[in-house]
């Protein structure tokens, strides 16, 4: 059985003249456990909308969204936050580190509303990504590279079923984009997470052994998909 | 991490306006209690003081202006009796101690009264404690000694064996000064009493001070009376205050004093409502502080919901936050508190010679902090809202 199944999924959102605007029309996506996909997407193709319907951000307007058993497109908010707390690692092109915690504050709140804190593993995971001498630093303390590596730690920090990764790579310079590329494929493997990535960035999608066109899979977008 | 380390990051990475926000609740807390303190201590406290008397014999005048003058030693006096009258009440079996007082010179601004020695050997202030002296002994009949209440000691500088010219008037003139010259013969221990800021002479020694007039030889200014039983105050009182009578009897002393606190009760309801609108103002600002930060706050929210934290942990970080910028505020309150309180018991003290106790327990210390810090989590329930509805996908990344 796959970690994640999706089926007719739909998603729009109104436009400002009002009317409804279909972002979204996936009829079929499934991951395996485990497994490390990356969904090629280009700006306004709905990948961020992918990504967060299955992290229950967001709610879909129609389908089916079932993660590691759990069909979380039909739970309630308060259920798909307990959810993601505890199945679902993410990490933002931006990183979305919180500026007013240290790097170990970061990954601690990773997990704070899952599993719940554990210094140790969260020292580990810091430790993992080459940060073991910055637990105590504020983001505005690190490079870029290290922030992403902060924000992989906090990523797998609640020991998620999936991880999530928005361009993560998208405001790293190549040499930096390459390493932390390497990392999240490895952390995850270790940490016996499935992958799923967006980009549209080639290099980074030359790197996947699975590529999936996002264009191919949203119909909302691709008419050649319905 | 838990919802108290959240808010707790919270506050310190808007450590400013945490500060101010908390400051201004300092300060209004601190105001609110000293007001109740001070309304209810003031009158707790005054009604009380009686000097260990019942009552007050004087001229045809208001009871309070007879209190006023002849117990705490504030006020003009309304004018003099015979001293026949204080003969007659001395005299009436029903009397237990009659005291003479005559008023009408100072030192220094300190009143200076003449009196009789049973002030100081008969009459007790509380069962069984009568004035002490803390140096020296009870002034002679017939001499030119002084005994001085302890607050004047301390603030003139008097001692026993020390000599002054008493002033005429209740306010210190050079131009008035009296020829006599007195001796300062004992000091009392504070009593807490008015009577701490009072010179004391024999009574003959003012009724005879040169300047006087030739009629204050048979005059004085008011009897202090102790009954030997309560239903005594009722005969006299019948028996003096007839409406076409010369003379007043003010009992009870307490009951007199409270009339008077009961006629400023609209004075208190103002300090109250003022009291209480600074407060709410202060709790106000809380709501504005937090509300106003809410914009640059989105982002945080939704990464805290991004990371699984549910709206109604967003909700509640909101309202802890506002209650503890309102408990740290109360904290300070009482510093707050102690300086206000600190400065009014010594005004107090310096006017009256009543001793209020600014660290004695009123239920206000309880009630103020848990009203405050009520209102505050309830004035953070606004900004809390506007935490709950942030949009998560919105505010997290731009929707691609």
């Amino acid at each position: 059985m796959p970690l994640l199944e999706i089926t007719s999924l739909k998603k729009s959102f109104r436009a400002p003249d009002g009317s409804q605007h279909t972002v979204l029309d996936v009829p079929i996506f499934s991951l395996e456990e485990k497994a490390q996909v990356a969904l090629r997407g280009e700006s306004g193709q709905g990948k961020t909308t992918f990504l967060n319907l299955i992290a229950g951000i967001l709610k879909p307007d129609a389908g089916k969204i079932v993660l590691a058993g759990q069909e979380i497109s039909a739970l309630g908010e308060h259920d798909r936050d307990r959810c993601r707390a505890s199945t679902i690692g993410y990490i933002f092109q931006t990183f979305n580190l919180l500026q007013g915690y240290t790097c170990l504050e970061n990954v601690l709140l990773g997990m704070s509303f899952g599993p719940g804190a554990d210094r140790a593993f969260a020292q580990a995971l810091l430790k993992r990504v080459g940060l073991e001498d910055k637990l105590h630093h504020y983001p505005r303390q690190l490079s870029t590279g290290q922030q992403q590596r902060v924000a992989v730690a906090r990523a797998l920090a609640n020991k998620p079923k999936l991880v999530l990764a928005d361009e993560p790579t998208g405001n790293l310079d190549s040499r930096n984009a390459t390493e932390a590329l390497k990392l999240i494929r490895e952390a995850c493997r270790e940490n016996g997470a499935a992958l799923l990535l967006v980009s549209h960035d080639r290099d980074v999608l030359g790197q996947f052994e699975t590529t999936l066109d996002l264009a191919r899979l949203n119909r909302a977008i691709s008419p050649v998909a319905k | 991490m838990s919802l108290f380390h959240i808010v707790l990051k919270s506050l310190r990475q808007h450590l400013f306006s945490t500060v101010v926000t908390a400051a201004s609740i300092a300060l209004a807390g601190g105001l609110l209690m000293s007001v109740w303190v001070v309304k209810e201590q003031s009158r707790a406290t005054f009604t009380q003081v009686d000097g260990g008397f019942d009552a007050v014999l004087g001229v045809r005048s208001s009871p309070v202006q007879l209190v006023l003058n002849s117990v705490f030693h504030l006020e003009s006096s309304p004018g003099n009796i015979q001293v026949s009258d204080f003969e007659e009440i001395k005299n009436d079996p029903s009397v237990a101690i009659a005291v003479p007082l005559a008023v009408g010179d100072n030192y220094h601004g300190y009143r200076i009264v003449g009196t009789t020695p049973d002030l100081f050997t008969k009459v007790e202030l509380a069962p069984g404690k009568t004035h002490k002296l803390a140096a020296g002994r009870v002034f002679d009949e017939g001499y030119r000694e002084a005994v001085v209440g302890s607050f004047v000691a301390q603030r003139l500088g008097l001692k026993e064996g020390d000599e002054f010219h008493p002033h005429h008037g209740f306010a210190h003139d050079d131009d008035h000064e009296h020829e006599e010259i007195y001796v300062v013969v004992g000091v009392l221990e504070p009593s807490n009493t008015p009577a701490d800021r009072v010179i004391w002479i024999p009574l003959e020694g003012l009724q005879l001070m040169s300047g006087h007039r030739e009629e204050a030889e048979n005059e004085i200014s008011a009897v202090l009376v102790k009954f030997r039983s309560p239903i005594a105050g009722k005969m006299l009182q019948a028996k003096y205050n007839q409406p076409e009578g010369r003379l007043t009897l003010a009992w009870p002393i307490g009951t007199i004093v409270a009339q008077l606190f009961d006629k400023v009760t609209w004075l208190d309801r103002v300090l109250e409502l003022i009291a209480s609108l600074v407060a709410l103002v202060a709790t106000a600002s809380i709501l504005a502080s937090i509300y106003n930060s809410m914009n640059e706050r989105r982002r945080e929210i939704a990464i805290l919901r991004a990371l699984g934290a549910h709206r109604g942990t967003i909700f509640s970080a909101v309202v802890v936050e506002a209650a503890s910028i309102a408990a740290l505020g109360m904290i300070a309150a009482f510093a707050v508190y102690g300086v206000i309180m600190g400065v009014v018991a010594g005004i107090v003290r310096a006017k009256t010679g009543v001793v209020l106790e600014p660290f004695a327990f009123h239920a206000v210390m309880l009630w103020a902090p848990a009203a405050l810090i009520g209102i505050s989590a309830l004035a953070g329930i606004v900004p809390a809202l506007k935490a709950y509805r942030t949009d998560v996908a919105e505010n997290l990344v731009p929707v691609s």
